[in-house]
Parts: structure tokens; C-alpha cells; sequence
């Protein structure tokens, strides 16, 4: 409406996003939240045995600062890197709500900047002076409580975030209050932190035990104790983020009561709902056997697939972000924007006047029947690109062609009166917001492209069109 | 009342929450902590550029390998400062430009967006050179290579920003543009990337300099034959000819600004900038010149000098674009305001007083079945669900049985998508939609 809406038409703008941020998530937690804590326990392990053992100090040392170094590497490029990201997709897939959202977070993300500057600080200090803390007790004792404080940045880091996912979720606190206070009393805060904890803890744990089991020579010593000491951490983790799954699975439904009041009826929740039980019964299952087995004889873990409870661990967190994604809709932020970038309170004008009038970046005003497909194709970019695209992912007319259960041609008039009411009966589609003349045009776009099927490129590749905007204003006497 | 007509210039609606600090605040918030990103940026570019230099003069002279290292040690440092402190600024001109930022973005979104994989492999190239410094010490052309696609990398992903930046200043060019090619090319762009590069090269130097200078920095243990002074002048060199080549690179930059933006005060900030760079130059000189340890009186005035150019640089920065956008923005805020007093007039029913005649039907029965059932239930044809004229014979004379079916469907058609549920309809509801389904002739 008010931007160049920047189009993927195979991937969808939504998978862009999801995949930057999937990826930053599993970074987050996988490589910092949880790896930190384990990291600087290892260390701590190594400082104690050192007395005693020296050389055995020494091999615990050394695999807490590989593991380390890879956390490093990993997080200081592609974790930094896909944090910036989220952003830079999220702005380019739905401009008026980051736009909207930033402005409201504002203290709440430069609060986050704060904490993640001082993480990025700890983190170089913790790594890059570990050779030199190992001169001596003191400045080893030092270094462990750098890595103590790196552990607590990590996991703050995460707990401003979730507030403000918490808080896109809750429809009633952005109407009544924006702020970021309510995103910390959100019904959904408290279990999705405890959710998120104990399975970035157990996650790092997959992932610290894959590493240590390549990287340490089969001869090596202490090489059984170091898989057992990981395996244990799984093991302590694992019910508690079990616990921390069911915790948050149960309020799911009851925390969406306030914007889907049926939601609980619509297939597609229902699927993924229960999807998500055989999803945790599942994962839970392996992260036991891996933690009981490397607990008790560590000799026996099967090195190369000990990927398969990293991939488990990941399959776990991403079903649960896809939910959290899921509940949101039809809205983008609670009650106030939907899902296409809209205000709720603009709609009453865009169903009487029609959209095409108020946006710069469409030729067409008045629809006529020679440029009916022309104006069509800005309808759905307007009103629906923000998730459909026309033939790839999430395709708009496969969606039609499905739904009617037939390739035959599709009936303009069945769709317009599917269209105009779809979202009291499918609840997580935003209510059409244009008026008849626009849904007949979007409706023959649709039959357009199924009879002749061509790519819609986005701006990036094909520009925008301009045009004038006719408009009237008062002086700010009004 | 005045009727405005705009000509090919996008004029969208802002957006309409108020900011979260006052504009002055943010605009302080953007020009210091932009400043301090492009700080590092700079050191990262400069840096990498100069690791190259002198490893290729390592081969000859030992020495040069060194500090090749030295300096690359401080790049890896540096860009995860450069990113974290760019997230500062991103903040800000999110919220102080969100129209013209994220339009610019959208219109150039695939090479935008390209930014995060392309850095993140050009650190890992950065992490790669480093780390197997030793391993690949006797095969130079790899361990150069891995160095050169870094290098080439950093200085390309500039011309994404600069190109972003530059087309969120000219709205009247968005719907020329297609794609970031296009944007590219707008005048402007060139000449600010050689007046940012040479800057990187300028700041580097001087940070070299200080680096390489400074108390705990033991070159007799490092280097066999290189000294401090050496590395002083060297550094302090490479800073005295960048800044005298800006002299050539600003007025450049300066000619080529579309002058819609230009104004009187952006004229006086400017010329105090290049007195304060006259001076500069002197006293980087002087400094040159000067034997003995760096870090003295003078070398702390250089430093005040560089950080009053570049506020002013920078100052200097944000009144053009203010000044290039102030038209536009009143243009916006107007339109904005024009839309809310529709928007408002829109809910109360006034824009179009005759059509609202239209309600009134008291059929409440088939209301409902119009705004919810007809979606997916035509009369006799199949929709999304099965027709009319078949359903409704199943449950003739068995209203509540249909009332229960429409409450909490369950699935008997495999072939057909299974039905949304309607458990928020209330009992009356259900009785009149139920009612006006089995009442209905269906069949013509």
C-alpha cells in the first residue's frame, strides 16, 4: 500500500524470513544461550580436576576452548549476520509492521542492542584470552567468570526477545498499552521462556557431544569421562525442557483465546497442534537414549550418528516457532494490523472506496474491463503477496485449485464469494479489504494466471509504477 | 481547502504512530552512533586492504608477514564491533525514515538482502585467513586468494548501502528505477564511495598508527628490523595522502549532489569541514616529522581534529538529506492527514450516506448463510464443500441434528476438505441458519 512491496514469487517473501531467522534461532540457542553455560562448566571442570590431574585439567581445558572456538567462529559471522537479517527480510516482507513495531520497541530493542553489545564484548574477551588466563590460577579464575557473565548476557539476550514475540502475540496489550511491560506479563512469557531454556541447554548439549566426539582422538584418555560429562548435561536438561514443551503446549490454545476465538476448530491449527505431540514425544525419546547411553557407557556412543539428536533438537524447536507463527494470524500485530499490512481501522474506507485509489504504486484508479488483470495483479500484491505468491509456495492458485478438489478452470464467481467471507469461516485469512469492483478483478487475475501462468516479479526486478495520488487536506484547524 | 496534485512523485501515507522520542533526540542518536559503525566499517576495509599490501611484501622482507598479521589480528576484533554497533543506527533510521528507508529497500530487496549471506561469508574468509596463517605460510597464492575474495567482498557490499541511502533521498526516482543496477547509477553514488573508501584508508592509518604506538607495544620482540618510528611514519603517511586525496574526492562528491538538497547552512558546515582539514593536514605533518614516541600533545589533537571533521562530515550529512526530503515529507504528512479524516469519515458511514440504505433485512437466517456457509456451499454445483440441494435432504426433518453438524462438524467425505467448525455461533444462531438451509429450495 504505502511501499514497493517487494515480491518472491517462487519462495514467498514469509519463507525468506523463515529461513533467516530459523537459522539465527538455532544459532542463538544451539551455539550461545546454551553452549556458553556448558562451555564455562567445562572449563570450570578442568580448573578443579588441574589440581589433582594436571594433564587431565589440561584435555578438559583444551575441548571447552574447540568448543568455544566454534561457537565463536559460528556466532560472530552467520549467528550476528542472520540476527541483522531478521530485520532486513522482516522490513523487506512486511514493511508497515516493522515499521510499526520499531516504533513502539524502540527502548525495548536498544535495550537489546545494549545487552548484545556487552555479549559481543564478553564473548571476544572470554575467547580470545584464554591462552593467556591459563598462565596462571588467578587469571584463570578470572576467565571462568567472564564465562560466567557471557552465559547471563547470552540468556538475557533472549529474554528481551522473547518479550517483544510475546508481546506481537497478545492482541489486547498492543491496543490498551504499547509498551514492552505488557510483553513481559503476556500469558505466553513466562512459558515460552521456560520453554526456550532448558531446550537451548539441551540443544548446545547435542551439539558440544557431535563436536567433542569427532574432534577427540579415539586414544585419548579422558576422552570416555568428557562424552559422559555432555551426555549427563542432555540428560539433566531433558525433562526439564520436556517439561518446559508440555508447559508451553498447554497454553498455546488458551493464550490465542483472546484473537482466534475458534481457532481450536480450524483443521490446519488442529494439525499442527497435534502435530507438535508426536514431534516432542519423539525427540524427548532420543535425547533420553542418547543422554542414558552416553551417561552410562560412553565408550558405546555411535560417533556418526550422533547427528541425529542435533537434527531432532532443531526439528523440535522449528515446529514450535512455526506454531508461534501460526496463532498470530490473521493479524501481523494483534488486533491492530493484519497479516497484509493493513490497519484494522482503515479497513471500513479501503471496502468502501477500494484499495487501488490510496496506494502510489499501482497505474490503475478505476478498474475498467480492458485493464481488469492490471488491476487484479495489484490487488494481490497488495492484498495478498504478503503470504501467497501466484505458482510457488503458498500459491494462490493451487490454494483455489485444491480447495475445489479440480484442475478445471476456476469459477470466478465461486472464489469472489469465497473471497468476500472467507475469514469468518477460515479464521486465519484477513478479511478481503477492497470493494466488489477490486474482488471481481482479483478474482479474474486468479483465473488468469491458472489458464496462463506467468512469474509476478516483485519490484526488486521490474520497478514500480507511479502515479498520481489525488487528495484533499484541511488546515490543521480540522 | 486546496485540491494538491502531484506529478509521478509517490506520495504514500506515513506511519501513523507518533515516534518514540523527540526527532531531535534521534537524529543526535543516528549521526553518533552511525559515526561510531563507520568507524569500524572503516577499519575493517582499510585494515583488510593493508594486510594484503603487506603480506605481498612479506615475501620478500620477513618482517612484513608480521605485521601483515599484527593487522589482520585487529580486523576479526573489529568487525564484530562494526556489526554490533550497526545495529544502533539501523534502529534509528528505521524509525526516523521508515517510508523512504524500506522503500529504497524493497526496490533494490534482492542485492539488499544478498548483504547478510555475502558478509557472513566474507568473516569466515576473514576467519579462514587468519587461522591458517600457519598452515598455509608455504603457499602463499591460497592464503592470499582467501584474503583477495574478502577483500573484494567488503569493497563491493559498500556499494549496496551507499545505493540504498542514496535512492531512499529521491523519491521522484522510485518509479524510474528498476532494480538495484538502476539505483546504482544514479549520479551520486560513485563519488560517495571514493570519498567512504579513501576515508577507510585515512581512519586505518591513524589507527595503525596508535596500534602499532602505543605503551605496551613491544616491536623490538616482534619485528627484527622494523621500529616504531618506522611504523609511525609509514602509518601517519598513508593517513596524511588519503585525507589530502579527499580534496579531490569531496569536491567531487559536493558537484554531484543533486542540488535539491543543497542549502546554505549544508554550504558553511561544509566549508568549516574542509577549513578544519586544511588544519589537519598541517599538523598530520608536523606530525610525521616529529621524532620520538607518538602519543604526545600533538598526536591528541590530530585525534580532537579527526572526531570535529567528522561530526561536521557527518552533520554535514543529515542536513542534505533533511534538506532533500523536507518537500516530500510536508507532501506525506499532508496525505496522511487527509487519509485519517477519510478513514474517519469512513466509519462513520459518511463517504457514501446512500448505500448504507441497503441493510436493514431482517432474514437473519440467511444472513448468516450468505457471509459464512455460501462460502464453501454453492446451491447445486460443488464448492469447497458439497451443494446445497445435496446436504439439505440428509437432515430434512432433523433440525438439531444439523445444528450439531454445523456446531462441531465432523469428516465424512474423504474427498472433500474437512469443515471449519462453528462453536462461537450461539444457539439461536444455529436454529435460524439451521432453519433457513432445510426451508430453502435449493434445487433451481
Amino acid at each position: 500500500m504505502d511501499f514497493p512491496l517487494f515480491h518472491l514469487d517462487f519462495m514467498g517473501n514469509r519463507m525468506l524470513v523463515a529461513v533467516i531467522a530459523i537459522i539465527h534461532v538455532l544459532i542463538n540457542h544451539a551455539l550461545a544461550v546454551g553452549f556458553m553455560p556448558l562451555v564455562t562448566l567445562m572449563e570450570f571442570r578442568g580448573y578443579v580436576k588441574s589440581k589433582s590431574n594436571p594433564g587431565e585439567g589440561r584435555e578438559w581445558d583444551e575441548m571447552a576452548r574447540k568448543l568455544l572456538f566454534i561457537a565463536f567462529i559460528i556466532t560472530t559471522t552467520a549467528g550476528a549476520l542472520t540476527g541483522v537479517g531478521i530485520w532486513f527480510a522482516a522490513s523487506l516482507a512486511n514493511p508497515a509492521s516493522l515499521g510499526s513495531l520499531i516504533r513502539v520497541f524502540y527502548f525495548a530493542w536498544f535495550t537489546e542492542w545494549i545487552v548484545f553489545v556487552l555479549e559481543v564484548i564478553f564473548i571476544m574477551v572470554y575467547f580470545l584470552t584464554w591462552k593467556k588466563a591459563s598462565e596462571s590460577g588467578r587469571n584463570k579464575k578470572r576467565h571462568i567468570l567472564f564465562g560466567v557473565w557471557l552465559s547471563i548476557f547470552s540468556w538475557l539476550t533472549m529474554a528481551i526477545i522473547v518479550a517483544i514475540l510475546g508481546f506481537m502475540m497478545d492482541p489486547g496489550s498492543w491496543a490498551e498499552q504499547k509498551s514492552l511491560f505488557s510483553g513481559f506479563t503476556n500469558p505466553l512469557y513466562l512459558p515460552q521462556l521456560i520453554f526456550r531454556t532448558p531446550v537451548a541447554m539441551m540443544m548446545a548439549g547435542t551439539v558440544a557431544l557431535m563436536i567433542s566426539a569427532y574432534v577427540l582422538k579415539k586414544n585419548n584418555p579422558w576422552k570416555p569421562k568428557i562424552l559422559q560429562h555432555i551426555s549427563f548435561w542432555i540428560l539433566l536438561w531433558m525433562p526439564l525442557a520436556a517439561a518446559g514443551a508440555f508447559l508451553y503446549y498447554w497454553h498455546i490454545p488458551r493464550a490465542m483465546i483472546g484473537n482466534l476465538p475458534v481457532a481450536l476448530g480450524t483443521q490446519q491449527f488442529q494439525d499442527w497442534y497435534s502435530s507438535l505431540v508426536i514431534v516432542a514425544l519423539v525427540v524427548t525419546a532420543i535425547g533420553f537414549t542418547i543422554g542414558i547411553l552416553g551417561t552410562i557407557a560412553p565408550r558405546r556412543l555411535p560417533k556418526h550418528l550422533l547427528v541425529i539428536p542435533v537434527i531432532a533438537s532443531l526439528v523440535f524447536l522449528g515446529t514450535f516457532e512455526r506454531l508461534r507463527e501460526f496463532i498470530r494470524k490473521p493479524y501481523v500485530i494483534g488486533e491492530y494490523m493484519y497479516a497484509n499490512g493493513l490497519l484494522v481501522e482503515e479497513y471500513p474506507l479501503y471496502q468502501q472506496t477500494g484499495i487501488l485509489k490510496h496506494t502510489p504504486y499501482s497505474a490503475v484508479s478505476e478498474i475498467t474491463d480492458e485493464n481488469k488483470i492490471v488491476a487484479g495483479e495489484a490487488v494481490f500484491t497488495i492484498a495478498c503477496s504478503r503470504c501467497h505468491t501466484t505458482h510457488g509456495i503458498s500459491s494462490v492458485v493451487r490454494k483455489f485449485e485444491r480447495m475445489y478438489a479440480s484442475r478445471e478452470p476456476l469459477d470466478t464467481e465461486a472464489m469472489k464469494t469465497y473471497m468476500k467471507a472467507m475469514h469468518n469461516v477460515r479464521h486465519y485469512m484477513p478479511p478481503f479489504p477492497g470493494n466488489d469492483a477490486e474482488l471481481d478483478a482479483l478474482a479474474a487475475f486468479v483465473a488468469h494466471q491458472q489458464k496462463r501462468p506467468r512469474k509476478l516479479d516483485g519490484p526488486q526486478l521490474r520497478g514500480v509504477d507511479v502515479k498520481d495520488i489525488e487528495y484533499e487536506f484541511q488546515n490543521s484547524a480540522k | 481547502m486546496i485540491v494538491a496534485l502531484i506529478n509521478q512523485i509517490p506520495v504514500p501515507k506515513d506511519i501513523p504512530l507518533p515516534l518514540p522520542l523527540p526527532e531531535w533526540l534521534l537524529v543526535a542518536i543516528l549521526i553518533f552512533s552511525f559515526l561510531l559503525h563507520i568507524l569500524f566499517i572503516n577499519l575493517i576495509i582499510g585494515g583488510s586492504i593493508l594486510t594484503f599490501w603487506y603480506e605481498i611484501k612479506g615475501k620478500k622482507n620477513k618482517d612484513f608477514d608480521t605485521l601483515a598479521r599484527e593487522i589482520a589480528a585487529t580486523i576479526t576484533v573489529n568487525k564484530s564491533l562494526a556489526i554490533v554497533l550497526g545495529v544502533a543506527p539501523l534502529l534509528s533510521i528505521n524509525v526516523l525514515y521508515t517510508i523512504y528507508f524500506y522503500s529504497a529497500n524493497a526496490l533494490t530487496g534482492n542485492i539488499w538482502i544478498s548483504i547478510v549471506p555475502w558478509v557472513a561469508v566474507a568473516f569466515l574468509l576473514f576467519y579462514l585467513h587468519k587461522y591458517s596463517w600457519d598452515r598455509l605460510a608455504d603457499n602463499k597464492p591460497v592464503h592470499l586468494g582467501i584474503l583477495g575474495i574478502g577483500i573484494f567482498s567488503f569493497l563491493l557490499i559498500p556499494f549496496i548501502f551507499l545505493t540504498n541511502i542514496n535512492l531512499m533521498l529521491f523519491p521522484e526516482k522510485w518509479g524510474e528505477v528498476k532494480g538495484f543496477f538502476d539505483a546504482l547509477t544514479l549520479p551520486n553514488v560513485f563519488p560517495r564511495y571514493f570519498h567512504f573508501i579513501t576515508a577507510s584508508m585515512a581512519i586505518t592509518g591513524l589507527f595503525l598508527a596508535w596500534w602499532f604506538g602505543r605503551k605496551g607495544f613491544d616491536a623490538g620482540s616482534v619485528f627484527r628490523t622494523l621500529s616504531k618510528n618506522w611504523i609511525k611514519k609509514q602509518m601517519l603517511s598513508i593517513t596524511l595522502v588519503a585525507t589530502g586525496m579527499q580534496f579531490i574526492f569531496g569536491p567531487l562528491l559536493f558537484l554531484t549532489l543533486p542540488s535539491q538538497g543543497i542549502s546554505w547552512s549544508l554550504f558553511w558546515v561544509i566549508i568549516a569541514g574542509v577549513t578544519l582539514a586544511v588544519i589537519l593536514l598541517v599538523q598530520l605533518w608536523k606530525l610525521i616529522n616529529d621524532e620520538g614516541p607518538l602519543t604526545g600533545r600533538r598526536f591528541y589533537a590530530v585525534l580532537g581534529l579527526f572526531a570535529v571533521l567528522v561530526a561536521f562530515m557527518g552533520t554535514g550529512r543529515h542536513i542534505y538529506r533533511e534538506n532533500a526530503l523536507k518537500t516530500h515529507k510536508q507532501m506525506m504528512a499532508e496525505r496522511t492527514a487527509a487519509h485519517w479524516e477519510a478513514v474517519r469519515l469512513a466509519h462513520e458511514n459518511l463517504l457514501f450516506p446512500q448505500e448504507t440504505a441497503e441493510e436493514g433485512t431482517d432474514a437473519m437466517g440467511q444472513n448468516l448463510f450468505q457471509t459464512n456457509c455460501a462460502v464453501c456451499h454453492a446451491a447445486s454445483t460443488r464448492l469447497v464443500g458439497p451443494p446445497m440441494a445435496e446436504i439439505a435432504p440428509l437432515y430434512k426433518n432433523n433440525l438439531e441434528q444439523l445444528k450439531q453438524w454445523i456446531k462441531e462438524p465432523g469428516r465424512k467425505r474423504m474427498d472433500y476438505p474437512a469443515m471449519a467448525g462453528f462453536a462461537h455461533f450461539s444457539d439461536v444462531q444455529l436454529t435460524e441458519v439451521a432453519e433457513y438451509m432445510l426451508q430453502e429450495q435449493w434445487n433451481n
